[in-house]
């Protein structure tokens, strides 16, 4: 029974070997030149602000707007697992039905499409 | 690898699409709905698109089925909304409205095929059963008296909001487009819920419906009191829908199965009753009593149906409610009958409470909205007596009973409505001081209603109430039928107080100049279609819809 | 070593009771959101436990229903809390008070 996930266990040390061996290797070899703008925290190119960190500021609104959509795709999503590993016995039927379903997913997109729902500015 | 052993292989359902056409058909339209709005000036080319797939799909189901019925209706709806895109494509929003009404009159047509369908097998082998539908969609979905009953007065009750809303939306600047294609998706998981013959259905009908309600009760976007009205229904609403899921989880953890009737079939092969169905049961009365706004669980009631917009209020208090008790009456007779000794004297007492709570805290109100809201309360009260006598005449009584209040409720919220329109505020009592003076028909038609909601006799109301007291009477419960008295005396009072400030007070001074009432043509419409019913159903045919209801009142099992 | 199902039964149940009381307690709205969240997640452990014990999938189908249904209602959840933020800067459950008798 556990020998089953052997390899997954292999693949979590060769994972963490990699990782410990990347990491030690370039802040040995590699030059280090530090400078303001490098030592900055990264946030996805924006440049981070204070107050935000310290809940001093608020988010933009369309950060929730962009998740919440995002949450709501993103978990229909669940629903094409189920149905791929039977595919093959549901044959054109089952293809046929989750193509209404897809349409009708497709159909949301255009609304929020439509309505600006991924416009950021 | 050890699960996938287990199961045995996969079966297709037979699928009889046709169980859940009213469904299809009122999600078919909202979606289509949705398109045409979010088109906008592409709106003739995106109705020519349905029009070409729904063509496509009724022709290859009229070569691979040799049927001429289904497709050619299938036809016809796509040229007609194509027809109506082509002459409104202007006016969006009347074009989604005459969509949506469309569709609702659509869903009744179908139903009502269902009904003549079914009814047809009640001579045949097995007349007990009003139909059986083990088999219909994998035994999600059952199509028996009650589920069809229920369809047609959620229909009726969405058939009659959308023109009260038009004017109404107009006026408060909240006409966007999702409007209507949000009341057909509550109608939707509405009607779905009533015809529910599995928890999984039941479910997913309830969030379907509550999604939307939580958004039409904000529909209000600027309006503190619709956004209150929305979060207040919205927590309360998740938490009774977690509540009942794990009530539904617990079923299913001791029956093993989803399905009302083989969890009904399993409880009463068990000896004893087990603690834990006992707490699903207690869970399950919970959820319910939330959704159907039961004493001690309708504390979100009046501030909901106060702050949402008027016709949206008279569409919850009375489509959510039959449908909320179409589903409680299945699985508490289907699913729970061997437990019947233990949830009966519970609802005794809820009913007891929520008559006698509805109406004294009722009396008390100033706002008149808010006091229609307690007053749903002590109604949903009337109706339990209905489901504790669980015999025929209790099922039948309590189809009659809401299907006369969808009429009370949207009559009285429509005509509220309409004065709103007029003052551009709520409305207290005191605002109705003279009313009768200055406008006899409004008024008139407000104090029909009001008499009706408080059962005199020769209205509606009283043929609902009658029905109800006389299955409780025949159950053996006159003492419920005597605080059902007493809770009417109570709620007579206010209602006629509001009959007395209308025609017998005069104008307060200092407000008298008063723009004069233009009701639209669609509120006037909607409000005198439910007075008309109303007045029908109370002189000429209470004994048609009674025999109706009667007739109406099995499940399927 | 196997645990045995009653082990993940009360884990669920003590979740859902955290969830409960949660929802009764605090006033944060966004807090009260998360703890109902709670409650349907661990619905969700008790039927996909439920699921295995009786040995069909019933439980798992309508525990993926949850999870959509739960990802709907956050949806809609934070669109009304994010508006009423807008209108009155605050997510308190005890500021939402203009409707009273």
């Amino acid at each position: 029974m556990l020998a089953e996930y052997l390899p997954v266990a292999v693949l979590f040390v060769i994972a963490f070997l990699f990782v410990a061996l990347s990491l030690l290797v370039s802040s040995k070899l590699g030059p280090s030149r530090p400078n303001p703008v490098k030592n900055a925290a990264y946030e996805s190119g924006i440049i981070p602000d204070p107050e935000t960190a310290v809940g001093g500021s608020r988010f933009p609104v369309r950060f929730y707007l962009v998740a919440m959509l995002f949450i709501i795709f993103d978990v229909e999503a669940v629903f094409l697992y189920p149905w791929a590993t039977v595919l093959r016995d549901l044959s054109w039927y089952g293809l046929a039905v989750m193509g209404v379903f897809v349409a009708l997913l497709f159909e949301s997109y255009y609304y929020v499409l439509r309505k600006g729902g991924l416009e950021w500015d | 690898m050890t699960l996938l052993a287990q199961i045995p292989p996969l079966q297709i359902p037979d699928i009889a699409w046709s169980a859940i056409s009213p469904e299809l058909v009122l999600f078919g339209v909202g979606i289509l709905a949705l398109l045409l709005d979010t088109a906008g000036p592409q709106r003739l080319q995106a109705s020519f698109l349905v029009f070409g797939f729904a063509a496509a799909g009724a022709g290859y189901i009229a070569l691979s089925t040799e049927q001429s019925v289904l497709p050619g209706l299938v036809g016809l709806a796509a040229l007609g909304q194509f027809a109506l895109t082509a002459i409104w494509r202007d006016r969006p929003r009347l074009l989604s409205a005459l969509l949506a009404a469309l569709g609702f009159a659509g869903a009744i047509g179908v139903t009502t095929w269902q009904w003549g369908a079914y009814s047809g097998r009640l001579v045949g082998a097995d007349a007990a059963t009003f139909v059986g539908t083990d088999s219909l969609l994998g035994g999600m979905v059952a199509v028996d008296g009650v589920a069809l009953f229920t369809r047609v007065t959620v229909c009726l009750a969405g058939l009659v909001t959308v023109p009260l809303s038009f004017a109404y939306a107009e006026e408060r600047r909240i006409h966007r487009g999702e409007y209507y294609p949000l009341l057909l998706f509550a109608a939707t998981g509405m009607t779905l819920l009533a015809s529910s013959a599995d928890f999984i259905m039941v479910f997913i009908a309830i969030e379907v419906l509550s999604l939307s309600l939580y958004i039409l009760a904000g529909f209000a976007k600027r309006d503190l009191n619709s956004q209150e009205a929305a979060l207040k229904y919205f927590l309360l609403g998740a938490f009774s829908s977690a509540l009942l899921l794990y009530g539904i989880a617990l079923v299913y953890g001791v029956t093993g199965s989803t399905n009302i009737a083989e969890a009904g079939r399993a409880f009463s092969s068990l000896d004893a009753p087990q603690g834990m169905a006992v707490a699903a049961m207690a869970l399950l009365i919970v959820g319910f009593g939330f959704k159907t706004a039961i004493v001690p669980f309708h504390m979100w009631t009046p501030d909901v149906y106060q702050g949402a917009p008027t016709p949206i209020t008279g569409f919850m208090a009375a489509a959510t409610k039959a449908a909320a008790f179409a589903a409680f009456l299945r699985v508490f007779v289907g699913a729970f009958a061997p437990l019947q000794w233990s949830w009966t004297p519970v609802l005794w007492v809820l009913a007891a409470l929520t008559m006698l709570a509805g109406a004294i805290l009722a009396v008390v109100q100033n706002d008149v909205k808010r006091m229609l809201g307690y007053s749903a309360v002590a109604h949903a009260g009337y109706v339990l007596i209905g489901f504790v006598a669980v015999n025929r005449a209790g099922v039948s009584g309590v189809l009659v009973y809401l299907l006369i209040y969808t009429f009370m409720s949207l009559g009285s919220f429509g005509v509220l409505a309409l004065l709103e329109r007029r003052n551009h505020k709520a409305m207290a009592i005191d605002d109705l001081r003279g009313l009768g003076r200055r406008d006899p028909v409004p008024a008139g038609m407000l104090a029909l209603f009001l008499l009706s909601l408080a059962g005199i006799p020769g209205t509606a109301g009283f043929v609902a109430k009658f029905a109800v007291f006389r299955a409780g009477i025949e159950a053996g419960h006159a003492a419920l039928v005597v605080i059902a008295v007493v809770s009417s005396v109570i709620a007579a009072f206010f209602y006629i107080r509001v009959i007395v400030a209308m025609f017998m007070e005069d104008v307060p001074e200092g407000v008298a100049a008063e723009a004069p009432l233009a009701p639209s043509t669609g509120m006037s419409a909607g409000i005198a279609f439910s007075a008309a019913v109303m007045v029908a159903f109370g002189t000429v045919l209470p004994f048609l819809l009674v025999d109706l209801a009667d007739q109406a009142a099995t499940f399927v099992s | 070593m196997i645990v045995p199902a009653g082990h993940y039964l009360v884990l669920a149940a003590a979740l859902f009771t955290v969830g409960v009381v949660g929802v009764l307690v605090r006033r944060n709205l966004i807090v009260m959101f998360m703890c109902i969240e709670l409650m349907l997640n661990s619905v969700n452990l008790t039927l996909v436990t439920f699921s295995r014990v009786n040995g069909n999938l019933d439980g798992q189908v309508l525990s993926f229903f949850v999870m959509v249904v739960a990802a709907a209602e956050v949806t809609v959840g934070l669109a009304l809390i994010v508006n009423l933020f807008r209108l009155k800067a605050s997510a308190d459950a005890d500021d939402v008070d203009a409707l009273r008798s």
